[in-house]
């Protein structure tokens, strides 16, 4: 059998459109290769991000402790007993009498007892000053034995193994985040602490271990190598209930009522215009807005993670009614119908068939908000929440600062060499905690879709 | 397009062979008296009046846009759900006018149900979907008596066979013909009066069709159905009465066998025997 398309010639049509394939094809290879190069360098700028946090951030998360054995020793704490119960004594009488005995203990000097242990440490005859001796371990040792004194009285005369932070200057010398060829003068520590440092790590008695204080601790600045996020963590865990409790409700009602509900005119599409618009609104203003409106005119405390939690809920708002909009839109009008058609009021329709149908999807978006709201920083700059916080704040309407606020304070701190790498860890808290509501939106998505 | 005749032009009237049942005796169910419809400034039905037999089939036959379906969203007000729909005349069932201000329009609904064109059950279990009626209708005053409601509606709708070990499935799971029967479960759970049907079977394969319309045919018994169709031969097979629309008029109507057999207008007589539509 001859072949008969091989020996046929083509004819100008075929020739034609062949022609035309050739262009139609090479310009969908430039824009695969766009596309791919577009890809590419977005990666990349992210893959540098990560890796420059991660760099900085992670040594952070280790930190040199100082492992003493402190002497509480009667000739330094020179205080009588701690007063007792006396018989006929009433409970203020008692409570004044104990008070006055902790003024006691507060009022001796408990860097004594800190440097005798060092010297304690330190090789016989280590000729150093105690001022710079006091410069090895973080300013709130001394709060450490007092603290430990004043809950156990009866450790009077005894030694015990206590484990306190080395000073920040110390763990940068250490973790060689100062140069060590610097001169003298330029150098944070004296050269004596130095070498004491040196010998400490490689005889053990400073170690590096998890800095679990980043977790724990309040800010600090007199004790830097104490500071730690908790403070932050609970302002800005405060402010998204805030968001969550005021936000959501509001958010997915007014969505649901414009969508739903509204009879179309002129006043639900300039609500609907400006809506969006708000949406686009640069997030300083809404700071603005609170403070002009919560704080002067409401008279809300400042600083207060309610206030910062209003105004993000003010800036949130747009955003979910919008996704609530357009997932409701979303819903296939034969559902509707057949809701409508047995007999279903409009209430039930939506509350019993459309809003099960969206719910994936406005959670998503939901939960997407309110990561937004925990990352941004600029309005609570304007209603205070920038101080400086060295409290973990009991209820919504104490002064506390927030998560991204803290990375922007450590960001300035003077003790550059330290807070570096500080700032890059609690820029890793953040963003641990960023991924884990993205993660949460789309694990609870996938299992609602599968549901449904 | 029809799915029975395919692209295949009918020359001739389709064969009546739908049970006869004498309409002069039966009373009538809805009464429509010069019902106009306008979307926005377009008008799509011009004064139309019918009565509707009690416990009888009756079929709405004409060509796409002609406004039977827009007549039968009449029926049971379901024109109010669309922006700019406005309807005049008057609908009356069973001496009622439905569309009293004073009448509600969810019990209306509960009077009168409806099936649609393409299956739409809802997302939720085949049993939820026949309960759900009679759930917000408070129909049901036990879960025995919503589980025999249930049963007894499957059952009618002649779908039981096939799901009555699935019932906790989810009845968009189901093919498009059980999809279909489960929606006519769905309406006759409530008990209504009417049952409208808009083209229910041009979703569907032949097969499914003929279930559906033996069904049509059961169901006739108890309930007063209408069904709009794009198949004359389904007019002809399932229907007592037909009413040929035709550009939002009502043409001609009367009994199916005097409409197919005997038209006395020529544009019915074009669009049976195919030569318009």
């Amino acid at each position: 059998m001859t072949d008969v398309t091989a020996s046929r010639p083509l004819s100008e049509r075929t020739q034609l459109i062949r022609k035309n394939l050739r262009r139609r094809h090479m310009s969908e290879t430039i824009f695969r290769a766009l596309g791919l190069l577009a890809i590419i360098v977005a990666l990349g700028f992210v893959a540098l991000l990560f890796a420059d946090i991660l760099r900085k951030g992670v040594p952070a998360f280790t930190q040199s402790n100082l492992h003493l054995t402190a002497t509480f020793d009667p000739e330094i704490i020179d205080v009588g007993p701690p007063p007792g119960r006396i018989a006929g004594q009433s409970e203020a009488e008692f409570r004044a009498a104990s008070l006055k005995w902790q003024r006691e203990v507060a009022m001796l000097n408990w860097n004594k007892v800190v440097e005798a242990s060092l010297r304690a440490l330190a090789p016989a005859g280590y000729e150093i000053a105690a001022k710079d001796l006091l410069t090895i371990p973080e300013t709130d040792a001394r709060h450490r034995l007092r603290e430990m004194f004043v809950a156990d009285p009866s450790l009077l005369g005894q030694t015990v193994k206590v484990d306190v932070l080395a000073s920040a200057n110390a763990d940068n010398w250490i973790k060689g985040n100062i140069d060590r060829s610097l001169p003298d003068s330029q150098q944070q520590l004296k050269a004596p602490a130095r070498a004491l440092i040196d010998q400490f790590v490689s005889n053990g008695t400073i170690s590096m271990g998890f800095a679990w204080s980043l977790l724990t601790n309040v800010d600090s600045r007199a004790a830097p190598a104490s500071s730690g996020l908790l403070g932050a963590l609970v302002g800005s865990l405060y402010m998204m209930l805030i968001v969550i409790v005021l936000a959501v409700p509001i958010g997915v009602a007014a969505a649901i009522y414009l969508e739903e509900f509204a009879p179309k005119s002129r006043l639900t599409d300039f609500i609907e215009v400006n809506i969006n618009n708000l949406a686009a609104v640069p997030s300083i203003v809404f700071g603005l807005l609170g403070a002009a409106v919560f704080i002067n005119y409401m008279h809300l405390p400042i600083s207060a993670p309610l206030v910062g939690g209003l105004v993000l809920t003010l800036m949130t708002l747009p955003t979910i009614i919008i996704a609530t909009r357009g997932a409701l839109l979303g819903v296939s009008p034969a559902l509707r119908q057949a809701a409508l058609g047995m007999g279903a009021s409009k209430t039930q329709m939506v509350f019993h068939h459309v809003l099960p149908v969206t719910f994936p999807s406005i959670l998503t978006a939901t939960i997407i908000g309110v990561a937004h709201a925990l990352g941004e920083t600029a309005p609570l700059l304007l209603i205070g929440m920038k101080a400086f916080v060295a409290s973990v704040p009991a209820t919504p309407l104490d002064q506390a600062t927030a998560l991204p606020v803290q990375i922007y304070l450590w960001q300035g701190n003077e003790n550059r060499n330290f807070f570096e790498s500080h700032t890059a860890a609690a820029i890793m808290v953040l963003l641990v905690l960023m991924i884990a509501l993205n993660g949460i939106a789309i694990f609870l998505r996938s299992r609602l879709e599968r549901r449904a | 397009m029809d799915t029975l005749t395919g692209n295949t032009r009918v020359t001739q009237s389709p064969d009546v062979t739908s049970t006869p049942v004498e309409l002069s005796k039966r009373t009538t169910r809805l009464t429509a008296r010069d019902v106009t419809v306008h979307y926005g400034s377009k008008q799509a039905l011009h004064g139309i009046s019918i009565d509707i037999p009690d416990r009888a089939v009756t079929s709405f036959i004409g060509p796409s846009g002609c406004g039977k379906s827009t007549f039968l969203r009449c029926i049971n007000r379901m024109n109010d759900t669309i922006e700019g729909a406005k309807v005049g005349g008057t609908i009356k069932l069973d001496g009622e006018d439905i569309y009293d201000p004073s009448l509600d329009v969810v019990e209306l609904r509960a009077r009168i149900g409806m099936v649609f064109q393409k299956p739409n059950p809802f997302p939720k279990s085949i049993y939820d979907n026949v309960a759900y009626g009679p759930r917000i209708h408070g129909l049901a005053r036990s879960r025995a008596e919503m589980d025999e409601i249930v049963h007894s509606s499957l059952r009618k709708a002649g779908l039981w066979q096939e799901v009555k070990d699935r019932l906790a499935e989810p009845g968009t799971g189901l093919s498009g013909g059980q999809q279909q029967r489960l929606c006519i479960a769905r309406a006759i759970a409530v008990s209504p009066e009417v049952i409208l049907m808009d083209e229910p079977c041009s979703a569907l394969d032949p097969i499914a069709t003929a279930i559906i319309e033996e069904l049509i045919d059961e169901l006739r018994e108890n309930y007063t159905i209408v069904i709009v169709t794009h198949s004359m031969q389904q007019a002809a097979r399932v229907s007592q009465k037909t009413a040929f629309f035709h550009l939002g008029n009502l043409v001609e109507e009367g009994n199916t066998s005097d409409i197919f057999t005997n038209p006395r207008n020529k544009q019915t007589q074009d669009y049976i025997t195919g030569r318009i539509g």
